[in-house]
C-alpha cells in the first residue's frame, strides 16, 4: 500500500500520507487513500463506467487539491467510486494541467461494505514535497 | 503535550493566550474550559485558534469552546467576530458542512410507551431516513426546484407539505437566512446536491430516540417552558447540515479566496484553509450569499427529515404526530457566520460571528429568540455520544462575553482509527443493546468511530459552558435508540 492514515491531526477527521516514486504514482496513491476512507475495500470498486477528469491549478499542490476534490464531487455527483489507470500531469505558461483516466462503479452498499462519507478535502496542512525516493504527499479529509 | 506555557488561567474556567504568543495576532485567545478538558485540549487548538486571532478585523478574542479541539482552519469549537466593515470572512471559520446543525422534538409518550415498540420505530427510521456514502432523498426536485429550496429554507417545506407552522417559529432564523441568491452558487454545487434533500450524511449524524429522566432534569421550569413535562418523556434529537451542496460551497469559496486573498487584498494568513476575504468585498458578500443558500439547505433538510420522523412515530403507533405532540423544541445551527450587534467595549457594533462546531446561545429577552422562550432563553442543543447522552441548555445574559456562544457536542478526544482499533461495530452493538440503546448503521467501522469513549466527557462539558457563564444546563437526555449513516 502506497499511504497510509495519519493518527495525529485533526481528531474528528482524517488524514493520510502517500507516496509515489514519481508524481503520477503519489496522484493515484492519494486518490485511493481518499476514496478508502469511504469503502472498505478497493477492489470493491468495478471497471463498469470510465471516466475522464480534467484540473488545472497555478501550484502542483493545489492541483493535487483540486484532483481530489473533483473525486469527491463525482462520488456525490454521479454516486460513482473512482479508481485510476493513469495520471499525466504537463506544466504551460505557469499553469499546471492535469488528465486522468478513470473507471467506476456506482456505489452499492448492498455489494460493498462503505465507511464515511467524505464531506472534502482541506487545505489545513496540505502538501506535496519532491523526497529523494520520489513525491510525498498529505491532506487532511473532512469527514 | 502540554499546554503551551504563555497560556493564563484568567478564572476557574477562562484561561488566555496573550498576543506576544505568536507573531501577527491582532487579539489574545481565549479557552473555556475546566483544569480537565484543558489538559486534555488537542495541541492543534493552540495552534489553530492563535491563528484565527491574526484574522483581519477580528474583534475582541479568538475564541474556543470546552469542547473544542483540533480542527482544520479553525478548531472545531472556534468562535470569531470580525468587524463588519473592517473584517474577513472565512470559510474555514464556518466549516465545509455549512449549517451543520441540531434538532430536537417532543413526543407526549413516555420510555414505558416506547420500550415495547423501540425496534420497531428504529428499524423504521433506519429504513426512512437515508444514512452513508452516496445516499439521496425522497424529495425529488429538479435543479431549478432546488434553487427554490435554496432562497427559502424551512419555509419551502411550509409550502410543500413537510412543515408544520410552528415548526418554522421554532427554528433559528425562522429556518430561513434572508439574502440567499443561487446565482452566488455554481452548478457543481447544486448539481452535486440537488437531491439530497432529507439525507442524514455519514460521520458523527445521527438521528437518535432519547429519554429525559426526572434525575436529569436540572430546571423543572425551563424545562417544561421547553415541553418536556411528563416524568421520562420521550423525545428525537438528529444532528446534520447541508450535505453534498454545503461541503461543494464552501470547496469552491475556498479556492476562490486563495487565489484573490493576497493578490488582490494584500491579506497573509498562516494556514490555507483559513482562505478569507473582505467582508465588503464581491468576493466576501458572494460568498455570504452562498454560504445562506447551504444555510438554507440545511435548515429544509432537517425539517424534511422531521417530516420523515413523524411519519414514522404516526404508523408506529397508529395515532397523528400532532396527537402524539410532535412538536418542536428547537433547531439551532452550528456551523456558520452570522451579521449581529453586539456591544464591544460599551459600544454595540455590527459584526460578524463565525461559529465553527459553536452554538448560538442567545440570553433571556434578547431579539432573535423565539416568542416562546423570551423569559428562559434561547435552547441550546448539544449533541453528546450514542452512549452517554446528550443535553438541553439555555441561554444566559452573561454569555455577552463570548458573542452569546457556546459549546455544540461532547468534542472529539480519541482519532477514528484509535477508535476502530480499539472497539468492533458489532460488539459495541450488541453492549449497547444490552445497556437498552438499540442502534442501526450502514456501517460497522463508522459504529465503532462514535463509540462513547471517543468523545469528551459532554457532563464535564457542559458543566465547564455553565461555570464559565456562556449557557446553563436543564436537561440531559439519554439515548435509547439511534440511527447513523
Amino acid at each position: 500500500m502506497t499511504y497510509r492514515y495519519l493518527e495525529d491531526i485533526a481528531t474528528a477527521d482524517a488524514a493520510f500520507e502517500a507516496r509515489g516514486k514519481d508524481l503520477e504514482e503519489v496522484f493515484i496513491a492519494a486518490a485511493d487513500a481518499t476514496t478508502n476512507v469511504m469503502v472498505e475495500d478497493l477492489d470493491s470498486i468495478l471497471r463498469q463506467e470510465a471516466l475522464h477528469i480534467e484540473v488545472e491549478n497555478r501550484e502542483l499542490d493545489l492541483l493535487l487539491y483540486s484532483f481530489l476534490s473533483e473525486i469527491v464531487f463525482i462520488k456525490d455527483a454521479k454516486r460513482l467510486l473512482l479508481r485510476f489507470d493513469g495520471v499525466e500531469i504537463e506544466e504551460r505558461d505557469g499553469l499546471y494541467y492535469l488528465r486522468a483516466k478513470a473507471y467506476g462503479s456506482p456505489i452499492d452498499p448492498g455489494r460493498q461494505p462503505l465507511k464515511a462519507d467524505v464531506k472534502a478535502i482541506t487545505l489545513h496542512r496540505l502538501s506535496l514535497i519532491e523526497t529523494r525516493d520520489g513525491w510525498r504527499a498529505t491532506a487532511v479529509i473532512d469527514i | 503535550m502540554p499546554m503551551p506555557s504563555a497560556v493564563k488561567r484568567v478564572s476557574d474556567t477562562v484561561w488566555e493566550i496573550p498576543v506576544s504568543y505568536k507573531e501577527g495576532m491582532l487579539v489574545p485567545a481565549r479557552i473555556y474550559a475546566t483544569e480537565k478538558l484543558m489538559k486534555e485540549m488537542d495541541d492543534g487548538v493552540f495552534e489553530q485558534v492563535t491563528n484565527v486571532a491574526c484574522l483581519p478585523g477580528i474583534v475582541k478574542y479568538a475564541y474556543c469552546m470546552p469542547d473544542g479541539h483540533w480542527g482544520y482552519g479553525f478548531p472545531i469549537g472556534g468562535v470569531a467576530a470580525m468587524d463588519a466593515k473592517t473584517g474577513v470572512i472565512s470559510p474555514g471559520g464556518i466549516g465545509f458542512d455549512i449549517n451543520c446543525g441540531m434538532r430536537l422534538v417532543l413526543t407526549n409518550l413516555t420510555y414505558d410507551e416506547v420500550k415495547p415498540r423501540l425496534r420497531e420505530i428504529v428499524d423504521a427510521l433506519f429504513h426512512r431516513i437515508p444514512a452513508g456514502v452516496g445516499c439521496t432523498g425522497f424529495v425529488k426536485l429538479t435543479q431549478d426546484g432546488f434553487r427554490d429550496v435554496l432562497r427559502k429554507g424551512a419555509l419551502w417545506c411550509l409550502h410543500n407539505g413537510y412543515a408544520w407552522k410552528e415548526d418554522l417559529e421554532l427554528t433559528e432564523e425562522k429556518g430561513c437566512f434572508e439574502g440567499a441568491d443561487p446565482s452566488t452558487v455554481s452548478n457543481k454545487a447544486i448539481e452535486r446536491g440537488f437531491d439530497q434533500v432529507g439525507t442524514l450524511g455519514s460521520g458523527n449524524h445521527y438521528c437518535e430516540i432519547q429519554v429525559a429522566k426526572p434525575e436529569n432534569v436540572f430546571d423543572g421550569e425551563t424545562a417544561r417552558a421547553f415541553g418536556f413535562t411528563i416524568p421520562n418523556q420521550v423525545a428525537v434529537m438528529f444532528h446534520c447540515g447541508s450535505r453534498g451542496f454545503g461541503h461543494q460551497v464552501a470547496t469552491d469559496y475556498l479556492q476562490l479566496f486563495l487565489s484573490v486573498m493576497e493578490k488582490k487584498y494584500g491579506i497573509k494568513v498562516l494556514d490555507r484553509e483559513l482562505a478569507c476575504a473582505p467582508f465588503n468585498s464581491p468576493e466576501g458578500q458572494d460568498y455570504f450569499s452562498a454560504m445562506k443558500c447551504a444555510v438554507n439547505m440545511a435548515f429544509a433538510n432537517r425539517q424534511v427529515i422531521l417530516h420523515r420522523v413523524r411519519e414514522v412515530f404516526s404508523e408506529v403507533f397508529n395515532r397523528s404526530a400532532e396527537d402524539l405532540g410532535m412538536d418542536m423544541v428547537y433547531d439551532v445551527t452550528h456551523n456558520t457566520a452570522k451579521l449581529e450587534r453586539h456591544l464591544v467595549d460599551g459600544k454595540e457594533r455590527e459584526v460578524l460571528v463565525h461559529r465553527k462546531g459553536a452554538t448560538r446561545a442567545f440570553g433571556p429577552g434578547m431579539e432573535g429568540v423565539p416568542e416562546a422562550y423570551r423569559e428562559t432563553g434561547q435552547p441550546v442543543i448539544i449533541g453528546g455520544s450514542m452512549e452517554t447522552g446528550s443535553y438541553l441548555l439555555a441561554g444566559v445574559a452573561t454569555g455577552a462575553d463570548s458573542f452569546y456562544s457556546t459549546a455544540h457536542g461532547s468534542g472529539r478526544t480519541m482519532s477514528r482509527h484509535q477508535a476502530k482499533r480499539t472497539y468492533r461495530g458489532e460488539r459495541l452493538k450488541r453492549d449497547m443493546e444490552i445497556r437498552g440503546i438499540y442502534v442501526r448503521s450502514d456501517s460497522w467501522g463508522g459504529l465503532a468511530e462514535e463509540a462513547g469513549a471517543a468523545y469528551k466527557d459532554i457532563d464535564e462539558v457542559v458543566e465547564a459552558t455553565e461555570l464559565a457563564g456562556l449557557s446553563r444546563r436543564v436537561i440531559k437526555l439519554v439515548p435509547i435508540g439511534n440511527i447513523k449513516g
